[in-house]
C-alpha cells in the first residue's frame, strides 16, 4: 500500500520514467469503449419510477428489493423518482385492470429514452389468477416489456435476478430506445394520427411576448 | 333484529298499508327479510323508514343478485338498520328481466331510492354497472367502476367469464 503511494508519487512528480511508467499506465488504466461505459454506467444507475399497482406493490417491492436485507441499492436502483420524466424503468407490480392500462401507457410513454419495463408477478405478466372481464390478460398487450418475473408474488431472489438480467441486457445491447428495440416504428401516436405535440395558441402567444420582453 | 314473529307482525302491518307489496318472508341465520313487488319498493321504504316503532333510517347496504334460470330473475337488496336498537332488515325487491320476453336490449328499471337514502347514490351506480339495472330518478346514473365505453353487465350469471383459456394440463384434460 504504502509502496503504491509512493509510486503514484513518483509519477505525479515525472520520476517515473521507461518500463516503470508503462507498467503503472497499465495498473491504473482501462481502455474501452465510449459505448460499453455509457451502459456500464447506465445499467449500474437505474432508476426506477415510484409506482405500484396491487399487492406485488406492498408484498414485493419495499420487501424483496428495497430493504437492508435484499437491498436494490447494491446495484445502484435505490432512488425511485416520483415523476416519470426522471424514470429509468417502471416495474408493473401487480394486476393491470382495463381501466388503468391507459394510465400505465402514459406513464410509459412519458419516460424518457433509453427506457425499461419489468413486468413482477403472475398478474401483470399473464393475468393470473384473473381470468375475468376486468384485468388485462398481461401488459406486454399494451406495452413493451423488457423482463418478466415470474411468482405470486415473486421470491425476492427472483426479482433481483430479473433485475440483473435488465441490467445484462443493457449492457449487451447498446440501445436506440423500445420502437427500435421491438421493431415498433410507425406506431407513434402522431404517427397514426393521433394528438400531435404541438403549442395550444395560448402558450405560443405567451412564448412570443416573451421573446419581445427579452428582445427590448 | 325483528325475531320470526315480529317479522310477521311487520308483514301484516304493510300489508294494511299497502296491499299486495309483501310477497314473502324470509327467516335465515337471525337475518329477517321481506320479499317485495318493485312497484312497491319506495312506499314499503318509507313505511320502514317513518312508522313509529321501526324506523330503520339507516341503509347500511344496497346490492343486486342475479338468480338465473329463477324468476323473476334479479333481485335488488335493501339493508335497513335501526341505529338506536341495533336492529336490521332486509327488504327484497323481485324484478323480472324485460330481455326475456324476446326485446335483447331491454333492461329492467326500478324505482331509484336516493331521495330517501342519499348514500345510495353511488351503490345503485354499482348496480347499474355490474348489473345493467336502471333506477329511474336516479340523479346521475352513469358507469362508477368499469370504463365509460364497457360493453355489458359483468356481474350477469350469463356473462361470459372472460380471460384467456391457459394450456395447463388440468384445463386440457377436462375442458378439451
Amino acid at each position: 500500500m504504502r509502496s503504491r503511494q509512493l509510486r503514484a508519487r513518483d509519477m505525479l512528480r515525472g520520476d517515473l520514467e521507461g518500463e516503470e511508467l508503462e507498467r503503472y499506465v497499465e495498473e491504473k488504466v482501462v481502455m474501452t469503449r465510449l459505448e460499453e461505459m455509457l451502459n456500464w454506467s447506465r445499467a449500474n444507475s437505474l432508476f426506477p419510477l415510484s409506482f405500484g399497482l396491487a399487492c406485488c406493490a406492498i408484498e414485493g417491492i419495499p420487501m424483496s428489493a428495497v430493504t437492508a436485507r435484499y437491498d436494490i441499492a447494491r446495484f445502484g436502483a435505490e432512488a425511485g423518482r416520483a415523476s416519470p420524466r426522471q424514470a429509468d424503468f417502471i416495474v408493473l407490480s401487480g394486476r393491470v385492470s382495463i381501466k388503468m392500462a391507459p394510465v400505465v401507457r402514459r406513464l410509459y410513454d412519458q419516460m424518457l429514452e433509453p427506457k425499461w419495463a419489468i413486468s413482477m408477478g403472475a398478474c401483470s405478466s399473464s393475468g393470473g389468477m384473473f381470468s375475468n372481464y376486468a384485468v388485462v390478460q398481461g401488459a406486454d398487450k399494451f406495452m413493451p416489456i423488457d423482463v418478466h418475473i415470474p411468482g405470486c408474488p415473486p421470491r425476492p431472489e427472483a426479482v433481483l435476478y430479473g433485475f440483473t438480467k435488465l441490467q445484462q441486457k443493457i449492457m449487451g445491447n447498446p440501445d436506440q430506445g423500445w420502437r427500435a428495440r421491438y421493431q415498433a416504428e410507425g406506431t407513434e401516436e402522431w404517427a397514426r394520427g393521433g394528438p400531435r405535440s404541438e403549442p395550444s395558441a395560448e402558450s405560443a402567444e405567451a412564448y412570443l411576448a416573451a421573446r419581445e420582453l427579452l428582445r427590448a | 333484529m325483528p325475531d320470526a314473529p315480529g317479522l310477521e307482525l311487520i308483514r301484516g302491518e304493510i300489508e294494511d298499508a299497502q296491499p299486495g307489496a309483501v310477497l314473502d318472508t324470509g327467516f335465515e341465520h337471525g337475518r329477517a327479510s321481506l320479499a317485495i313487488a318493485p312497484e312497491h319498493l319506495l312506499a314499503v321504504l318509507a313505511w320502514l323508514r317513518e312508522s313509529a316503532g321501526h324506523e330503520y333510517r339507516f341503509l347500511s347496504s344496497l346490492h343486486a343478485a342475479d338468480y338465473l334460470p329463477a324468476e323473476p330473475r334479479f333481485a335488488i337488496h335493501y339493508e335497513l338498520l335501526n341505529r338506536d336498537r341495533v336492529e336490521r332488515i332486509r327488504v327484497k325487491a323481485l324484478l323480472a328481466d324485460p330481455a326475456a320476453n324476446g326485446n335483447e336490449q331491454a333492461l329492467p328499471e326500478i324505482d331509484s331510492c336516493v331521495e330517501m337514502f342519499p348514500t345510495a347514490e353511488f351503490q345503485e351506480r354499482e348496480v347499474f354497472d355490474f348489473f345493467g339495472i336502471v333506477f329511474k330518478g336516479h340523479p346521475d346514473l352513469r358507469r362508477i367502476l368499469l370504463p365509460d365505453d364497457y360493453v355489458g353487465w359483468p356481474q350477469r350469471r350469463d356473462f361470459p367469464v372472460g380471460g384467456e383459456p391457459v394450456t395447463f394440463t388440468y384445463n386440457e384434460k377436462n375442458y378439451g
